[in-house]
């Protein structure tokens, strides 16, 4: 441990403690535009100059001792950057010194001196770093009387990023992004002095999966989201903390909503999971949500087509044609890997009450991009193995089913994916005497199903998952579902009792509470004490997120 | 706490009364004789009448969209006033102003702008928090209507109310 002065006060950090983490620790926030936890510190924005002194040194090159005790301190007369130099043995900082109020104060009327003051058409008001500082350091007018210089705005510098040159402070955190953490190193400075802007290399374009990272990390308006543009302030959006479920790493999230609409899914640090960052394949895969198609409540086939009906009535007609096949071979399920564990459990349940012998998962595994997508795009491959709805190779019984299916040998399914899309043909599938699904966007099974149940997608629901790596974190609910559709567990748990009686479930903590008896690796756990950043829950295999920082010290502040 | 209330002292002539009954009739007297010789005005014929002429500068009426003297509308759909809105009577969808357009450095328009008339409550911090000038409470109070979707006001009945205003803000303006 390393003693160190901030303002006055002694205090101890470990060795390696950058000095402006120390004094956020500290409880001093020091602001700053250019550093980032996650990245390299050039030091250029200049925001966080703080008075620095280090102990004054006696004829013996022993630090001189002052009536405390303490090391006297030696102040130097010039202020110093804070975020790219590391604690020493008795050095002192001063974070709000008049030479250092002095100095941001400065550094402000720089920073403003082109900016364009377009706050009220900037898509980063309410969460711009500039306004934010502007009203704690910076002065009320400006003293600034020429032409300000002009600079490109609205450009598109990618599929998904535009480019307003003027509001940016040139503090290169989107260009060290771009270099050292989505390998893609596309971004750089052209021009000298006032003229110099962010531009992407030519021929090039900033097309990587992790453009919109920048968007998050840009502590001004430079960088927007070309698809968030103007589509709402930030200060209407409800934001709720849930993971990302389209594939198995489940990346941390923040979903922002207003009165029942997501507009936009930006990510949230979690040092074992995501860092601070998510691809952008990801995060603007939300739209489906809102599709005009959804399924507003469950429906049953009358005659060739489906007729929307009551909760109560699709519940018993799927309960009696399940039952009608049930104890025999003749009944076959699809589960799906990217349930939550409380409906896989309740799916398990259900399977057992009906005694159900073929069934497994759809496995779903792309390319892993060595970043953070792996190659299993199910977000919840681990849990379906763990309750038992696949084995240790997830879709190894298919070909069985759609054997089954074919020859006739089965006669009604219990689907929880698109059947299609498990080897079964469309022909096969229209064979089957009955077919009880559960989606909530129509496809080829739906078409022919004879109940489908409305249920609820990923942002409309509470559950858990757990990630590739064996961690165990939690969904939650930011808006609700549409129309009648209702939460998967509760229809789950209805079909149930219609199928073997009352189960004494009422929410969805009794269905982890039973969980959590029945299977022991949930065992003392509840959905409140996942928390926001999950637990580890079985020992993984995967080293997805950790590469991600592996030369960066873990850094526990909140990201800058 | 219990409390006495001190009995007043009266005077003689208060303690009779009349001196205050016939100063009370001498007032009456007086308006019925202005009355007669045609001096009192106590009827106006509303609304063929109506007392916007002595209305003050700052009177509250409804909330109106004002363009600027080259006809450009000064809303870029910031939404500060839907947020401020203590009755919520405020909506906006903002819009983009496409990159062909005189008006390409503003970026941002309302594409619908909507007050509830029945919500709003006059209270003005529209006005007060709208950094563009664009919105003011004009003159007009007496705001009618027969159903409920009349009361609300699109943006083309606001800048239908509100006209054009001048104002200071130019930033704007291409050069600048």
């Amino acid at each position: 441990m390393v003693n160190v002065q901030i303002d006055g006060v002694w205090m101890q950090f470990p060795k390696g403690t950058r000095m402006i983490e120390a004094c956020t620790q500290a409880g001093k926030f020091i602001p700053r535009y250019c550093y980032h936890p996650k990245l390299s510190s050039p030091g250029n924005c200049r925001m966080c100059l703080i008075e620095m002194g280090m102990p004054k040194m006696g004829p013996d090159r022993k630090p001189v001792l002052g009536a405390d005790g303490k090391p006297e301190i030696a102040w130097i007369p010039r202020p110093q950057i804070s975020c790219a130099q590391d604690i020493a043995e008795g050095m002192g900082i001063r974070t709000s010194s008049p030479m250092v109020e002095d100095c941001r104060k400065g550094v402000m009327e720089f920073l403003l001196i082109n900016h364009p003051l377009d706050c009220p058409i900037c898509d980063q008001a309410g969460e711009c770093r500039l306004q934010e500082f502007s009203v704690e350091y910076g002065n009320a007018q400006s003293r600034f009387l020429d032409q300000k210089v002009k600079k490109p705005k609205n450009v598109e510098l990618g599929p998904r990023v535009t480019l307003d040159a003027e509001r940016c402070v040139l503090c290169s955190r989107c260009i060290r992004f771009m270099k050292e953490v989505a390998n893609d190193d596309v971004l750089g400075f052209v021009d000298r002095g006032s003229f110099s802007t962010i531009a992407c290399h030519p021929d090039r374009q900033l097309d990587s999966n992790y453009s919109l990272n920048t968007v998050d990390i840009c502590p001004v308006g430079a960088l927007t989201s070309s698809d968030f543009r103007f589509k709402m302030r930030v200060w209407f959006l409800k934001e709720t903390k849930s993971i990302d479920v389209n594939d198995g790493l489940g990346c941390n999230i923040t979903i922002g909503s207003r009165e029942n609409i997501i507009y936009r899914i930006t990510p949230r640090e979690n040092n074992d999971v995501n860092s601070c960052w998510m691809p952008d394949s990801h995060r603007l895969n939300f739209k489906y949500l809102h599709n005009e198609r959804r399924f507003l409540g469950p429906q049953i086939k009358t005659g060739s087509s489906l007729a929307p009906v009551e909760w109560p009535v699709a519940i018993n007609r799927a309960a009696e044609q399940l039952k009608k096949y049930a104890l025999t071979s003749s009944l076959a399920m699809i589960a799906s890997a990217r349930m939550t564990n409380e409906e896989l459990f309740l799916v398990g349940r259900l399977a057992k009450a009906l005694g159900i012998q073929k069934f497994d998962v759809l496995p779903r595994v792309g390319e892993a991009d060595g970043i953070l997508i792996p190659a299993d795009r199910n977000s919840n491959t681990s849990g379906a193995k763990l309750l038992g709805l696949t084995g240790e190779r997830p879709g190894a019984r298919l070909p069985e089913i759609a054997e089954g299916v074919r020859t006739g040998a089965i006669k009604a399914l219990l689907c929880f994916e698109d059947a299609t899309r498990c080897g079964i043909s469309e022909t096969d599938l229209a064979k089957l005497e009955s077919i009880v699904t559960m989606d909530i966007l129509p496809n080829k099974t739906t078409a022919l199903a004879s109940v489908v149940l409305a249920s609820s997608g990923f942002a409309e629901k509470r559950g858990s998952l757990i990630n590739i790596n064996g961690r165990l974190q939690r969904l939650n609910r930011a808006i609700s579902a549409p129309g009648e559709a209702r939460d998967d567990w509760e229809i789950l748990r209805d079909l149930i009792q219609a199928v073997s009686g009352s189960n004494g479930i009422y929410m969805i903590e009794d269905v982890f509470k039973q969980m959590a008896e029945e299977v022991s690796a949930f065992a003392g756990l509840s959905l409140s004490k996942i928390g926001d950043l999950g637990v580890q829950l079985l020992s993984g295999d995967g080293k997805a997120a950790e590469r991600l920082d592996a030369d960066q010290p873990v850094a526990k502040t909140p990201t800058a | 706490m219990a409390y006495t209330v001190p009995r007043p002292k009266l005077t003689l002539a208060e303690k009779f009364y009349l001196p205050q009954v016939v100063a009370g009739l001498l007032i009456t007297w007086k308006h019925f004789k202005n009355m007669l010789l045609g001096r009192t005005k106590i009827i106006m014929q509303y609304p063929e009448e109506k007392w916007d002429a002595s209305m003050p500068s700052y009177y509250r009426g409804a909330p109106t969209l004002v363009r600027d003297e080259h006809g450009r509308e000064r809303c870029v759909a910031c939404q500060l006033c839907e947020f401020i809105c203590p009755p919520r009577a405020i909506r906006i969808k903002p819009g983009e102003i496409p990159p062909a357009s005189k008006w390409a450095k503003v970026e941002k328009y309302p594409e619908e702008f909507d007050i509830d008339m029945i919500r709003c409550i006059y209270c003005g911090l529209c006005e007060e928090v709208c950094p563009e000038q664009a919105i003011f409470l004009r003159k007009d109070y007496a705001i009618t209507g027969l159903s409920r979707s009349e009361m609300i006001h699109n943006k083309a009945k606001l800048y239908e109310l509100g006209g054009v205003m001048d104002g200071v803000v130019n930033k704007w303006n291409p050069k600048k």
